[in-house]
């Protein structure tokens, strides 16, 4: 334990400080402070899953520019699909296996073509943007929303509890799995072996890793996520879908996982920080404290990010064989 | 990124690999990769717009007749044409140096918003010089748009890709508010600008609107820049290899920055073209997806300049024609997006991906894949 907090210092001591000025604002206005939190929550929940995506696909050393298109398409069939049949939970589903589907179609373009991994993105993402503009129509309601499940005595403690205890299965999933999938890189057999292929894929060849088989992989089960991200954004935050829905969110996960340094913590970390800033400014506009036009409030996310990733350039390290196509040699 | 030693020599056993005759068809014949893509695209296009319960054959005949059957059909098609030539000119000369830029939508409409500020600000000009005065603007804007993308990659790495898409959602904002605050146009319900004056409107000549002929030129002259001038050779080897043309001598800082202020520049003039030429004033919807319009164009001419002018035209043919669907068949003209979506799908497709973009991925890897600099 001792090891455990000399080793990440700055990470426990900055997570207790969030923590003593969350509760430090809730005694001084609770309704507010609540608010805040969980516009912050709601704002970051498909940025970390997208994030995910990014940090599970680079760590195996594929660059995912598609997770927006991913997730455009997922929120699309999510949404039709649970009109069409009247169950979110099909609807759920379906959104996720397009997700596969584009997972997949990446990963083989990506490394059995080996197609430039850039290109196979944006196509990705012109693809998913026509599909969903062509086949949307418009008027349509969804048949139930999605239920608040309320976890017992969690749920009770102040600020915390109606923040992170009251909310649908999918905020709980997505807590879950990061937690998971911080564990399973850096500890399980799986972790290693992804690393190992992004890091420097023909050692991890010579050790006999399939490099091609690892990324494929990796890169179609993270699409599961995004499909996941897709669904959120249209069942359960939105209620509807138009078109152009996810409006550059997959773009955000990259930056944030690159603030977040490609490690899962650390990407949802700099998510909520990205909807703290947006919920703060929303709250501080509706209370009439500052007085900016919504559209540059709007700009304030992109913003964000431009900074964020020029000052993060040379700090943190992108895994090593991110973006190359993995050729045998001989 | 460190240079392998691998990398030299990988590049040498791939060239052997490749039969001569393939080799042939990949450098002489490169236009008919496109043309098959495109074939493929409207063939299973047509299978799905049978589902949606139209006649195909049809509704093909009914787009190219509303675009190119009459004179009003065919000078929107012109007009729609040209800052698509542009935008896809403005994606090729960044794919030359190997720099993916998506922002040519927010090149071009902060390039169409500037030359309508010049436009309506700039008063007693002689009409010749007015327009000029309007054009550059829009260069100008849009150039200095795309530069802080190129800067941003040059000195602090920033993903090209990111920061562009960044940049077109900082530019509808800006601009969203601009002609919602200060340039709205005075006891109006909609926001838009006031509209130009008329000594800055491009005239038509004939029937070919002025901005037409001006697009052919500056495909040529890019063409011409790209391909037998020094700015042209340095972008070049900058795009094929980083490490060669920094061993010669290029400053790779400068040709990312140049190149980005030059495809701004390019999706600037699209837009600038546009408000002098078509719509004479600023309105924030102004023409969603051109941007990537430039995509599929640039990877359709395979980012060569003067290929941009028929790839442009065919979807300018498409755009043009596909509101009229909706008249005669229901069908909404999102078709066009699907039939684009499809003709990127193939022309970036496996077989095709691989004879194109391969050789290109691996000869400049961290030039248009990867993040660090």
């Amino acid at each position: 334990m001792s090891k455990f907090l000399q080793r990440h210092q700055k990470a426990v001591l900055s997570t207790l400080l969030v923590i003593v000025i969350a509760y430090g604002f809730y005694f001084w206005d609770s309704v507010r402070t609540t608010s805040i939190l969980n516009f912050s929550l709601s704002y970051a929940l498909p940025l970390i899953l997208a994030a995910m995506v990014g940090i599970i696909g680079e760590r195996s050393g594929v660059v995912n520019i598609g997770i927006e298109g991913q997730m455009l398409l997922s929120a699309f069939v999510a949404f039709f699909a649970a009109v069409a049949t009247g169950s979110l939970i099909i609807g759920a589903f379906l959104g996720m296996a397009s997700g596969l589907l584009a997972g997949a179609f990446l990963g083989v373009a990506a490394v059995k073509w080996e197609m430039d991994q850039i290109i196979a993105g944006v196509v990705i993402n012109i693809v998913a943007a026509g599909i969903t503009s062509f086949y949307y129509t418009p008027g349509q309601s969804l048949p139930a929303i999605v239920p608040r499940i309320e976890i017992p005595y969690l749920s009770q403690i102040p600020l915390i509890g109606q923040v992170f205890f009251n909310k649908s299965i999918f905020v709980y999933a997505t807590l879950i799995l990061v937690v998971v999938l911080q564990v399973m890189l850096f500890t399980s057999k799986w972790g290693l072996r992804t690393r190992a292929v992004g890091e420097y894929p023909s050692a991890a060849d010579t050790a006999g890793i399939n490099v091609y088989r690892t990324r494929i992989l990796n890169v179609a089960i993270a699409g599961v996520l995004a499909g996941t991200a897709g669904a959120y954004l249209s069942l359960d935050a939105a209620g509807w879908f138009e078109r152009g829905f996810t409006a550059g969110r997959g773009f955000l996960a990259l930056a944030i996982m690159i603030f977040g340094a490609w490690n899962p913590f650390g990407a949802m970390a700099a998510a909520l920080f990205f909807g703290f800033a947006s919920g703060m400014a929303s709250q501080l506009q509706a209370d009439e404290v500052i007085n900016i036009p919504q559209q540059l409030i709007n700009m304030l996310p992109y913003v964000m990010t431009l900074i964020i990733l020029s000052l993060a350039a040379g700090k943190v390290r992108p895994p090593g064989a991110v973006g190359q196509p993995y050729k045998k040699e001989g | 990124m460190v240079i392998k030693r691998g990398d030299c020599l990988q590049t040498e056993t791939d060239a052997k690999k490749l039969h001569p005759s393939l080799e042939y068809l990949i450098k002489k014949q490169s236009f008919i990769v496109p043309i098959i893509a495109v074939i493929v695209a409207l063939i299973i296009g047509s299978v799905l717009i049978y589902f949606q319960g139209a006649n195909p054959i049809g509704a093909y005949k009914t787009i190219l007749q509303a675009s190119l059957g009459n004179e009003r059909g065919l000078i929107r098609t012109l007009e729609k044409t040209t800052p698509l030539i542009l935008a896809g000119l403005a994606v090729a000369v960044a794919l030359r140096v190997g720099l993916f830029n998506i922002g040519a939508q927010g090149q071009l409409i902060m390039g169409a918003f500037f030359a309508t500020w010049a436009g309506f600000t700039f008063t007693n000009l002689p009409a010749l010089i007015h327009i000029f005065v309007g054009l550059l603007a829009g260069i100008i804007a849009g150039g200095l748009w795309a530069a802080i993308a190129g800067i941003l990659k040059a000195y602090r790495g920033v993903h090209e890709v990111i920061s562009t898409i960044m940049l077109n959602s900082i530019a509808i904002a800006i601009l969203d508010y601009l002609v919602n605050y200060p340039y709205k146009e005075p006891d109006q319900p909609l926001p838009r600008t006031v509209p130009i004056l008329e000594s800055a409107q491009l005239p038509k000549i004939g029937f070919v609107p002025v901005g037409f002929i001006l697009a052919l030129l500056v495909a040529t002259f890019i063409s011409w820049l790209i391909n037998r001038t020094t700015t042209g050779f340095r972008f070049n080897t900058v795009g094929a290899n980083k490490f060669a043309a920094a061993y010669a001598g290029i400053k790779i800082k400068y040709v990312v920055v140049s190149s980005m202020l030059l495809s701004g520049g390019l999706a600037g003039l699209g837009g600038a073209i546009e408000t002098l030429g078509i719509t004479y004033r600023f309105e924030p919807a102004f023409n969603k997806g051109l941007g990537f319009d430039g995509i599929t164009i640039a990877l359709l001419a395979r980012a060569n300049p003067l290929a941009t002018i028929p790839a442009a035209f065919l979807v300018g043919v498409l755009r043009s024609g596909a509101p009229t669907l909706q008249f005669d068949y229901g069908l909404e003209p999102e078709i066009v997006d699907l039939l684009l979506a499809l003709t990127l799908l193939f022309v970036a497709a496996p077989i095709l991906g691989k004879l194109i973009f391969r050789k290109r991925a691996e000869k400049s890897e961290n030039v248009s894949s990867g993040w660090g600099s």
